[in-house]
């Protein structure tokens, strides 16, 4: 049994991105963590609440830190791991807000009635962190089985693991965290000038087109610069920049397709999980068996 | 882009409910265009990113109201990030919105949605916390 650790997995984790429920869990054992599913845990809400006189968007958030709070004084560990970047930058936007402004808190704890009040003290972290701060670089590297030797890996943060600049898990302009990761894991790392641009977003709902347009761009890049596969830790970003790329291509067609990947997938690669039980690859839309089956 | 001077924005009420919503103090821009410039969503959008100051400042909040660009924001918080006064310009969106969204409009329909089975919750919860009541 390794050590154990509170993880959030989100909605979307637990149905159509098993890929990346399964590949972070089983990552984080054999680097010795048992990541247990937080007791009760309910869906954040995906985008935080921007209206300064409103609380409705903070109340999930909240009420998951508490769970967190109870479970964690249990476990004796007040770290909170989220892996989705939208689940982190919900979690952790909450936790800052109710913080800073402890009126917020305080409508809130009398709403929550039932609940203990929320004493602040959990620590949401994005698994990119808890690997690099907590875990160790060099332990992971110690890890690995398959070196992903000459797979040439885009680097993706999309928006939510960087911005606001109070949640930023590196630098917002230039962040390098996914990149070292990579890097040590085996992979080539190519320059990715668009590794913070926004996908489109929710847009992929109602103006679907938008997000073609997007995706276009950033895979089309991405393969100038030299890629095999695009790597993110967004259910949002992986659907988009995955799915999309069917409209891309509809409308341009020059246009190459490129497999998606999460990190945790190639992680749970370089470390010899290579059983579709962990990587499901039956989520991909174009799927990136090809480009990796020398790893496989 | 036509400007003009509509009224005070101290006497608009709209004006001052958007201030009170985004916590933002539409003041303080003035106008170096460097939200334009980094924003993802700009090509999409009927009016930029500092215009939207700029037309706030004129108090013309109609011109905003019948826009296409705050439903065109994506959230990503770029020109948050960037803006060299500090404003927060995803939140200033997002008020504009609610002027709309709490009088119980709906921008996006959540049974007119396509492809409801393909799409992830993520998606949809996302899209519909913007774009309705
Ligand atoms: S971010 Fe999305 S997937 Fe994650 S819990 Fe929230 S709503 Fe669900
Ligand atoms: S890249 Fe897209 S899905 Fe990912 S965080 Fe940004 S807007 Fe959201
Ligand atoms: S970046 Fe800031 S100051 Fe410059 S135009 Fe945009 S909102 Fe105004
Ligand atoms: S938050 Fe909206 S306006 Fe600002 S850069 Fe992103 S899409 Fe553009």
């Amino acid at each position: 049994m390794g050590k154990k650790v509170m993880f959030y997995p989100g909605c979307t984790l637990k149905g159509v991105a098993k890929n990346l429920e399964d590949s972070t869990v089983e990552s984080a054992r054999v680097l010795g963590y048992d990541f247990i599913e937080l007791p009760g845990w309910t869906c954040c809400g995906a985008v935080y609440g921007l209206a300064q006189d409103s609380v409705k968007f903070t109340i999930a958030n909240v009420r998951n830190l508490i769970k967190a709070q109870n479970y964690g004084k249990e476990i004796g560990d007040n770290r909170l791991i989220a892996v989705c970047s939208m689940c982190y930058n919900n979690l952790r936007r909450a936790h800052i807000d109710v913080m800073k402004n402890k009126d917020k808190l305080k409508t809130l704890d009398l709403f929550m009635d039932e609940e203990a009040n929320y004493e602040g003290n959990i620590n949401v972290l994005h698994y990119l962190q808890f690997l690099k701060n907590d875990v160790g670089f060099d332990n992971i590297k110690k890890m690995v089985k398959k070196p992903l030797k000459g797979l040439k890996v885009a680097p993706y943060y999309g928006c939510l693991l960087l911005r606001p600049e109070e949640i930023s898990i590196d630098d917002r302009e230039d962040p390098h965290i996914l990149e070292d990761l990579l890097q040590l894991l085996g992979a080539e790392v190519v320059d990715y000038p668009l590794k913070n641009e926004c996908c489109g977003s929710y847009h992929t709902v109602d103006k679907k087109e938008i997000v073609g347009e997007r995706t276009y761009k950033l895979v089309s890049v991405a393969k100038d610069m030299g890629a095999d596969v695009i790597a993110t830790s967004c259910p949002l970003c992986f659907f988009n920049l995955d799915k999309r790329q069917e409209i891309a291509k509809k409308k341009h067609s020059e246009f190459e397709h490129m497999p998606i990947v999460y990190f945790t997938q190639l992680m749970a690669i370089a470390f010899g999980l290579t059983s579709q039980d962990v990587l499901h690859f039956d989520k991909h839309y174009i799927s990136p068996e090809e480009v990796l089956k020398k790893w496989l | 882009m036509k400007y003009t001077i509509k009224k005070d924005p101290h006497e608009d009420e709209r004006v001052q409910k958007i201030i009170e919503i985004s916590g933002q103090n539409i003041f303080s821009c003035y106008q170096c265009g460097r939200c334009s410039s980094g924003c993802p969503m700009a090509e999409f959008m009927d009016v930029l990113p500092n215009q939207v100051f700029m037309f706030l400042q004129e108090g013309d909040v109609d011109t905003l109201l019948n826009a296409k660009t705050p439903w065109i924001c994506a959230a990503c918080f770029t020109c948050t990030v960037r803006c060299p006064v500090g404003l927060d310009l995803a939140a200033v969106m997002e008020a504009i919105r609610e002027l709309q969204l709490r009088k119980n409009y709906d921008y996006v329909d959540p049974y007119k949605v396509d492809e409801r089975e393909e799409l992830p919750p993520i998606a949809m919860v996302s899209n519909f916390r913007k774009f309705t009541p």
